[in-house]
């Protein structure tokens, strides 16, 4: 454990990417194997279940401390994180420990399903061996969302460097489905060939935010299609396995029945890059209706044929067997076509239709045109690209349309989390309705520290009510929302729910009187919906 | 027979109108009895100050041609129908807890302070009363300080680590007391200690009133990293990140301060390393502090005062809280001030 929480201090002391890869590499050197095993796996989001849940550690760790369990709640939005929170308040440890990272975490795993008293008995007992820098990744380890501020991508350029395989192979075999307690690192990072895993993923291309379109030189190098609204995934066919792949590497083929027969129908050896979508018959459905099959556990028939499920092809990663990343998107393109054009109509695939421009003109009026087609935009693709690893900067963009905004007020603030811990950076937003105001969302992002800052200030002196971490102030300050879309929530006191939400400018000059009402969301909701039945 | 408590919270601060004084007002007021020299305590405009004697000489610098007496730690002294006397509060030297006692009752008003022996202040002595109003800046059990001699330790071996490197260590703390109490715990045989101009000033007047310091320099025109090759440099917080820090180069940096234990607060400062080194009184520290004063009633100011005073009711204590005034702006460079968390200074 004391080699990972120094790893942990190195990478959190700097903000610099060098040397946080230094540090990782270094790390991946001389760090005992499972351990390093581990590191990768917390590092790309494999965390075991939770053996304990929150409230269980809130009280175990007030016990140990002599508190009441109000005051660690209480200390918890002050801190920001309840791990930390509890490594603080924890009396000095009595004992010391040496144990690994690897011996911590499969004790944690042993403790799944265990009895209560086991699980606080064991709990008590490392609190009570781990000084307080253990403590708090000990804690982190157990209540998830453990991040260093490494992403996945420079993980994996550390462990190039550590180990002197290159990183697109590196970061294929990372994906999918593995288990640290269950495989080495030489296994893991290729000194043996890891081939076991049929239904392997490729790492995915992803687009940036496109800038200037200018700059892209002459329109005919490009491939512009629709960047639909849905969920993107690749789709796997490769020796007997079957397996559809979100972009969070998570396996979600049994929650798409609806796409069985493509099994007996798609040529082995093959990956496409989809977006999964609800289907209308001819066309998307509102991402709300894809929405409801996601997280459900059971899929009613209703729902199956409510929103049917349907692959928009957009690229063809490895056909016959072989490896296509390499070849030119319009190969790729070209033979994606030729591959679903064999195949029987009426499949619950097709392939993503592309934008026909012959200038930047034309794709800038077609893409105002997306939001009638349940599209987010337009993506723009170099005809000449490979399909490369994660976000390459210059070959494929996003087009993404302006987002809706609307003027609204403040009603509650809440402290942030993490990097904002002591500034209050949560808000929940009202419209007008008549005399009332009616609180509608929350957002949480889009203005400067500075400007949180002083709002965190004025929370401090305008603060109406206190109920735990959440403050009421009066209906003062005007914010400018952006969000993505709108859809009806009966669950919600306005009885519209936003996608996306965040704060777009703070309007110092505009006043409450002058915010917009509920008559406008609805109108903006009616206007957005498609006809249903 | 209701009468008139002996202080009073007022809009411009606590009073004391038997004795027709305030303490630590932040407006201005006829008679101001100051805790200590920090600018949150210490604040221009009123008719005549009473400060300790050892806190006099900052509060002059500071705050010019004022009217201030002096009293020395101990002294009882008659001021309209009350006695009252000053008691070291280990906060910064000079510093002083204020015993205000008339009408058969004892009332303490602790100002900021520390239990922990620094070596520069007076030591923190606690004060018998029955009704004590104490200032809980760190009043939540997620406080609790290192001894001093350990954060020295880990400062050293960053300064050593940085001059090995050939790099200069900048070094962020407040120019009255933590600036001081920083270069009488580092080991000057690492390098030399340079000072920005705010805390070589504060520096020559501590040491004008025979405090021991060890020699510092002004880092000036023509004081850089080429000059003065792995020093370390104590400065202002403010001064973190200016054209004046630029010319130590890539310099690694360091902030000290309490704010510093919490992982969020360091990371949003963005300072390379953060001590947690605090004037303040830890969660332990004020708890004992309370108990030893053997008060029934406390009352809190600055910090988190409605969970502490919960705290302290749960305890069995009549608590209560001092209102303080925030302002809009609290970025005050002499205060151990976050700004996003108002009403936590110095
Ligand atoms: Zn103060
Ligand atoms: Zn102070």
């Amino acid at each position: 454990m004391k080699r990972f929480a120094a790893l942990f201090e190195a990478l959190d002391r700097t903000t610099r990417t060098t040397e946080k890869v230094a540090a990782l590499a270094a790390y991946f050197r001389d760090a005992p194997d499972p351990d390093r095993v581990w590191t990768i796996a917390l590092l790309s989001g494999r965390r075991p279940k939770r053996a304990v849940n929150t409230t269980e550690l809130r009280t175990w760790a007030a016990e140990a401390a002599g508190l009441p369990v109000w005051l660690a709640e209480e200390c918890h939005p002050i801190v920001g994180d309840l791990a930390e929170t509890i490594a603080l308040i924890l009396p000095a440890p009595r004992r010391t420990s040496d144990d690994t990272l690897d011996d911590w975490m499969r004790r944690l795993l042993a403790l799944t399903g265990q009895p209560m008293d086991l699980r606080r008995q064991a709990i008590l007992d490392a609190w009570d061996r781990l000084a307080p820098q253990d403590r708090f990744l000990f804690n982190k380890l157990i209540t998830g969302g453990f991040r260093m501020g490494v992403s996945q991508g420079l993980m994996t350029r550390a462990l190039a460097q550590a180990t002197g395989v290159d990183e697109a192979t590196l970061a294929h075999r990372l994906m999918g489905d593995w288990t640290p307690d269950r495989i080495d690192f030489d296994t893991l990072t290729g000194a043996q060939d890891p081939g076991a895993n049929a239904s392997k993923p490729y790492p995915f291309a992803l687009a940036s935010p496109l800038e200037r379109i200018e700059a892209l030189g002459a329109p005919a190098e490009w491939l512009a299609e629709w960047k639909w609204d849905g969920i993107r995934g690749q789709l796997v066919n490769r020796d007997g396995a079957f397996a559809l792949w979100s972009r969070g590497e998570e396996l979600v083929t049994d929650r798409f029945p609806d796409l069985g027969p493509l099994r007996d129908f798609l040529p082995p050896g093959c990956v496409i890059d989809a977006e999964l979508v609800a289907w209308s018959g001819s066309a998307p459905l509102p991402f709300a209706a894809l929405q409801k099959r996601i997280g459900r556990l059971s899929l009613p028939k209703k729902l199956l044929a409510e929103a049917p499920a349907h692959l928009l092809a957009y690229d063809l990663l490895e056909a016959d067997g072989e490896d296509l990343r390499d070849r030119p998107l319009s190969d790729r393109r070209a033979r994606l076509q030729a591959l679903l054009a064999a195949m029987p109509a009426g499949l619950p695939i097709s392939a993503s239709p592309l934008v026909a421009f012959d200038d930047w003109d034309a794709l800038a009026a077609a893409r105002l045109t997306a939001r009638d087609r349940n599209a987010e935009g337009v993506m723009l693709k170099r005809r000449a690209s490979g399909y490369f690893v994660g976000r390459k900067r210059g070959d494929w963009w996003k087009w993404k349309l302006d987002p809706y905004t609307i003027d609204a007020v403040m009603l509650y603030a809440q402290q942030g989390a993490g990097r904002r811990a002591t500034l209050f950076t949560d808000f929940t937003f009202a419209v007008r309705d008549g005399e009332d105001l009616v609180p509608f969302t929350k957002a949480y992002s889009g203005l400067t520290d500075a400007e949180f800052r002083q709002i965190t200030d004025w929370v401090h002196r305008n603060t109406l009510e206190r109920f735990g971490p959440v403050r009421r102030v009066p209906p003062d300050l005007v914010f400018e929302l952006a969000f993505e879309g709108i859809q009806a929530s009966p669950r919600h006191k306005s009885g519209i729910a936003l996608r996306f939400p965040r704060m777009l400018r703070w309007r110092q000059d505009k006043p409450a009187s002058e915010i917009d009402t509920l008559d406008t969301l609805r109108a903006l909701l009616a206007e957005t919906q498609p006809p249903r039945g | 027979m209701p009468s008139e408590p002996l202080l009073t919270f007022t809009d411009r601060g606590i009073c004391c109108p038997r004795g027709g004084f305030f303490i630590d007002p932040w407006r201005p007021v006829d008679r101001a009895l100051i805790t200590h020299g920090h600018s949150d305590h210490a604040r221009p405009g009123h008719g005549a100050y009473l400060a300790t004697v050892a806190a006099a000489p900052v509060i002059r610098h500071r705050l010019g041609a004022i009217r201030l007496d002096t009293i020395a730690y101990g002294e009882r002294r008659r001021i309209g129908g009350v006695t009252v006397s000053f008691h070291p509060a280990g906060h910064v030297p000079g510093s002083a807890q204020i015993r205000i006692e008339g009408a058969g009752e004892v009332w303490v008003v602790s100002g900021d302070y520390k239990t922990e022996p620094d070596t520069l202040s007076e030591p923190f002595e606690p004060v018998a009363c029955h009704t004590f109003i104490s200032e809980c800046t760190f009043g939540l059990p997620v406080f609790r300080w290192q001894p001093q001699a350990a954060i020295a330790a880990d400062l050293n071996a960053w300064w050593a680590g940085n001059a090995a490197e050939g790099r200069v260590s900048i070094l962020g703390a407040y120019a009255l007391g933590k600036a001081q109490r920083l270069m009488a715990a580092v080991d000057p045989a690492i390098g030399p200690i340079l000072t920005h101009g705010a805390v070589e000033a504060t520096t020559a007047v501590l040491r004008a009133q025979g405090i021991t310091l060890p020699p510092t320099r002004h880092a000036g025109a023509g004081i850089d990293a080429k000059s003065h090759p792995g020093a370390l440099v104590i400065a202002p917080p403010s001064a973190l990140g200016t054209p004046w820090a630029a010319r130590f180069g890539p310099a690694s940096e360091a902030f000290a301060s309490g704010w510093m234990a919490l992982r969020g607060v360091r990371r949003r400062r963005g300072h390379g390393r953060g001590f947690v080194l605090s004037d303040h009184a830890d969660w332990d520290g004020l708890n004992s502090a309370i108990r030893a004063t053997g008060a029934e009633r406390v009352f809190v100011t600055h910090g988190y005062t409605a969970i502490f005073r919960r705290w302290l009711e749960d305890q069995g204590y009549d608590a209560g809280i001092v209102a303080t005034e925030y302002q809009g702006e609290t970025a005050d460079a002499e205060a151990e001030s976050d700004p996003a968390l108002p009403g936590t200074m110095e």
